[in-house]
């Protein structure tokens, strides 16, 4: 066992400290811990920095290093971050006081504050030139289109304010907006070149709960809210191509996603189902099931199982001693259900409104081969599917509710934390659960992955940690 | 009617006497006569010239009618005995009959009440159903009623929080002194680089033409992959049609049908062959009767291949031995895969526990002073055992070295008694043989054999035990 390793990205070591630990035959290196706050913490789109709010400060460091390259100060607590496309610029928006702020890279003394005003802030965004600011006021008057580069402000009426109203194509030519006049709604397509309405037409939903563009920029998906279950396929220019009712009355749909390539459009309703349309027919192609006993697949079935800390077993030497939290805390590893397997269910309250059932999280895996799946009422389960099989992969049972869980950028490698200290992964090889040696509690609230897929971001309450992970990993 | 009795007719009856004989006569002739027999006595005057012969006829003829009407009288009595049993066994039947009809008419009353009760419980539950039917429908009417209210009642709220949206944004837009504005050092340039356009009439059929540009762009992207997916499983069709029918033609000569075969054969490569013309053209050109044909003929091969694989499936169930080289029948196919699977489990418990005890032999701490305890530990036990039985193999040592001793000293005292009994013997009989010589020269027998039975037994014994030693040692 070795504790202290330099690693290949390594560059100067007196910044970071990293510990090394030896985890089921997979080597994994933690940095130290940093503060933030609001779960406020994004990588730059080009990979190099990092960017954490502490309260009012802007702290911009480098990836690799982890040394502090920029420090800013906002006005007032910021509550959202996001940087530019082109990786320049960071806008913070502070709602609060109705301001957003925007600082440069490559000028740290160029400044620019944005000022709403009595109209008051409930949203801010970047375009995705990384020029352009759109942001939405109180109650949803407007979307005001703010230009960094010319003296232009653009007004758009009637935004919808719903679950999913605004969406940008991947290659950052159009927007999509929802809006609704006089009871109905309408789908706005504008060019993000000057904000030329495109396109403006009727959408025939009942209530639209969001809008999604395909990964080629060419259909969008627009679906109604839980009443009805509706989904509608438009265009680019704005002509209906298609509408899929799986059924009536019942509530409908919880979660929408395109598959990279695509080719399907994946949708999760209220019924514990997930029905995959084709992109040649737009007609369903099968269905995925939740059903609380697995029997008779070729799934295999991961049930996380707590080992209780053994102390005195462990190597006993001074490094060990130091690291006191990994002496009491729990291990734990995957073991591998015998089918036929229960998983278990958490029956739902039926008098509330958005009763925690059906799925909630779809997320495919970038090379299009995998789909993974969360039902609301077997929140510590996450569902694997294999979508060259069009079947059930595998199932990842934790001993806690799942909080969030992302694929890797570029393999298909999955991510998921449950609130607890460890962070667990899972590839087609395997999966295996790793405790993050940090000094005191960490509780992995949310995790994201680096653009390169070599590390992942922890975000506990207050603090982040990065995991440089491995390419290969064993079970 | 009792019979006449016999005997009656000895007895002479007082019907006759000598005084009334001739109205006796008469009497009878009269009773004769209306009989029809001929009169027993002439119409004489007075005489009593009886004829006999006639009286005699006439008297048999009464017998015989007697004994006729007396059989018909039997006949008769025994038919009346038959009728009356007849009539008795019918009033018996007919009182049966009677109970049972009674019966049965109870019966047929008792299920008639009990239809009349299942049909009216039957009109209870339909009148339910219909009732539980317009229930439903009246609630279903409500909701709907209840739909379209609340969602009137939406559409009228949101109408009015759109006024008041409206108005807020007039006010706001009113009130100039929002201090809404951007600040900024300076503006930046554009990410591409590029200065900004004007927008006018041409820029909005630029981004017409554009987006139009965009959808044609993925239809042809699609198009083509189309296509190319098309060709692609056009070529592998090809190739399963052929590979089709190089193994039904393999496996139909195998058969001995060969003719037959090769007219079919033959009529089949010729619709291949006419498949093929078609589709070596361009790819692009191939029309749907191509198509089709194609499709129905690789149907048709499908359909044969698989008649055929069921059919050699069946041989191999029954396990014929005419092809047994090639056709290993399914029940030791089965046997064989389950002999194979477990002893593939076997194997793999084996390797789990070697794991374990390769995991347990890794696990141990490898801290020295530990680790050199616990081996002396594990030791002890068996070094305790060992000088255990160490111990008790030194004392057997020392006994087996006691007993030695002793049966060493035990034979040197024999060879010591031995010696000394030798030299006694030698010495008694030295001393024998000078008495002897002195006193007995004649009789040395006697005296040999008087004076040996004191010792004899025991001399005999020890001569005969040291002729034998000697004759052993020689």
């Amino acid at each position: 066992m070795s504790y202290l390793t330099k690693t290949s990205s390594d560059q100067s070591l007196r910044y970071s400290k990293r510990f090394a630990v030896y985890s089921s035959s997979s080597t994994m290196n933690f940095s130290e811990v940093f503060k933030q706050s609001n779960q406020l913490c994004k990588v730059s789109p080009d990979g190099k920095y990092l960017a954490t709010c502490v309260q009012y400060r802007l702290v911009v460091r480098d990836f690799n290093t982890l040394q502090i390259v920029h420090l800013y100060t906002c006005l007032d607590q910021v509550m959202h971050m996001e940087w530019s496309s082109d990786s320049l610029f960071i806008l913070c928006a502070m709602y609060k006081r109705g301001l957003v702020q925007v600082w440069s890279l490559e000028q740290p003394d160029w400044h620019c504050k944005i000022d709403e005003g009595s109209i008051g802030l409930v949203s801010s965004r970047w375009s995705p030139d990384g020029r352009h600011i759109l942001n939405t006021t109180e109650f949803n008057l407007r979307v005001t289109v703010w230009s960094l580069c010319t003296k232009s402000v653009s007004y758009i009426k009637y935004p919808k304010a719903c679950q999913k109203g605004l969406d940008f194509t991947a290659d950052g030519r159009y927007m999509a907006l929802a809006e609704r006049r006089e009871c109905k709604d309408y789908i706005s397509v504008f060019v993000c070149d000057d904000w030329h309405l495109l396109r403006h037409f009727e959408s025939e939903t009942q209530d639209l709960a969001g809008l999604e563009w395909s990964p080629n920029g060419c259909v969008l998906a627009v679906w109604d809210n839980c009443l009805e279950y509706k989904v509608l396929l438009y265009s680019l220019d704005g002509r209906l191509l298609s509408s899929y009712s799986a059924y009536e009355w019942s509530l409908g749909i919880k979660s929408v996603a395109w598959s990279p390539s695509s080719q399907f459009l994946a949708v999760g309703s209220y019924d514990e189902k997930v029905r995959i349309l084709n992109h040649i027919t737009w007609k369903k192609i099968t269905e995925f099931e939740h059903p609380a006993t697995i029997m008779n697949t070729k799934a295999v079935v991961f049930k996380e199982v707590e080992k209780r800390p053994v102390v005195g077993s462990e190597d006993l030497s001074i490094h060990q001693l130091t690291m006191d939290n990994l002496l009491f805390s729990t291990q734990s590893k995957y073991e591998i259900k015998q089918l036929p397997a229960q998983v278990p269910v958490i029956k739902p309250d039926a008098d509330r409104a958005n009763p925690k059932i059906g799925i909630s999280a779809l997320a495919f895996s970038s090379d299009n081969r995998y789909l993974a799946t969360k039902n609301d009422n077997m929140p510590q389960s996450l569902w694997v599917w294999d979508m060259q099989r069009l079947s059930l992969l595998a199932i990842l049972e934790q001993t806690a509710p799942m909080r969030c869980f992302v694929w890797d950028p570029r393999r298909p490698r999955l991510a998921l934390c449950t609130g607890n200290n460890k962070v667990y992964l899972w590839s087609p090889a395997g999966c295996v659960s790793v405790n993050v040696p940090v000094e005191g509690s960490f509780q992995v609230q949310s995790l994201f992955w680096h653009c390169s897929g070599s590390s992942l971001v922890l975000l506990s309450k207050e603090h982040i940690c990065l995991c440089y992970v491995e390419a290969e990993e064993e079970k | 009617m009792p019979p006449l009795p016999l005997s009656s007719f000895n007895v002479s009856s007082n019907f006759c006497t000598e005084e009334n004989i001739s109205e006796c006569i008469l009497y009878i002739n009269q009773e004769l006569s209306s009989l029809c027999f001929p009169p027993i006595f002439r119409n004489s005057d007075e005489m009593r010239d009886l004829d006999a012969v006639v009286a005699l006829n006439n008297i048999h003829d009464l017998l015989q009618l007697h004994r006729r009407a007396v059989g018909m009288m039997e006949e008769l009595e025994v038919e009346q005995l038959k009728s009356s049993s007849d009539l008795h066994y019918q009033h018996l039947t007919n009182s049966r009959l009677k109970d049972q009809l009674e019966l049965s008419k109870k019966e047929n009353m008792r299920l008639h009440e009990r239809e009349r009760q299942l049909e009216t419980n039957l009109k209870t539950l339909q009148n339910c159903l219909k009732d539980a039917k317009e229930e439903v429908q009246r609630l279903q009417g409500i909701i709907a009623s209840r739909a379209t209210q609340y969602n009137h009642d939406i559409k009228r709220r949101e109408r009015e929080h759109n006024r008041v949206k409206e108005r807020l944004n007039q006010l706001l837009i009113a009130k100039k002194e929002n201090k809404q504005g951007m600040e900024v050092l300076n503006y930046v340039g554009r990410s591409d680089g590029r200065r900004c356009l004007w927008k006018t009439g041409k820029t909005e059929s630029r981004h017409e033409g554009e987006m139009y540009k965009t959808l044609l762009n993925e239809f042809d992207n699609r198009q083509r992959e189309l296509m190319v997916e098309n060709i692609e499983l056009k070529k592998v069709l090809q190739q399963m049609k052929r590979e089709m029918v190089g193994v039904l033609n393999s496996k139909k000569t195998c058969q001995k049908e060969e003719k037959q075969s090769n007219n079919t054969d033959q009529s089949t490569l010729q619709t291949n062959s006419d498949d093929d013309e078609p589709l070596k053209g361009p790819p692009e050109m191939s029309c749907d009767h191509a198509r089709e044909k194609l499709t129905n003929s690789i149907r048709q091969q499908w359909r044969k291949l698989k008649h055929h694989v069921e059919r050699l499936d069946s041989q191999a169930s029954m396990g014929q031995d005419g092809d047994s080289e090639e056709i290993i029948s399914k029940q030791l196919h089965e046997e064989e895969t389950e002999r194979l699977k477990l002893e593939i489990q076997q194997c793999k418990e084996f390797i789990q526990t070697q794991q374990q005890l390769l995991q347990q032999q890794l696990n141990t701490p490898c801290d020295e002073e530990t680790a050199a305890v616990l081996n002396d530990s594990y030791m002890l036990e068996e070094k305790e055992r060992l000088k255990e039985e160490w111990r008790v193999f030194e004392e057997q040592r020392k006994n087996f070295d006691m007993e030695r001793r002793n049966f060493t000293e035990a034979a040197i005292r024999l060879g010591h008694e031995r010696k000394c009994f030798e030299d006694d013997r030698a010495m008694w009989l030295k001393h024998q043989f000078l008495n002897t010589t002195f006193a007995d020269q004649m009789k040395p027998q006697s005296r040999r054999t008087d004076e040996f039975p004191k010792h004899s037994g025991h001399e005999e014994k020890l001569i005969s035990i040291s002729e034998e030693r000697h004759l052993e040692t020689i």
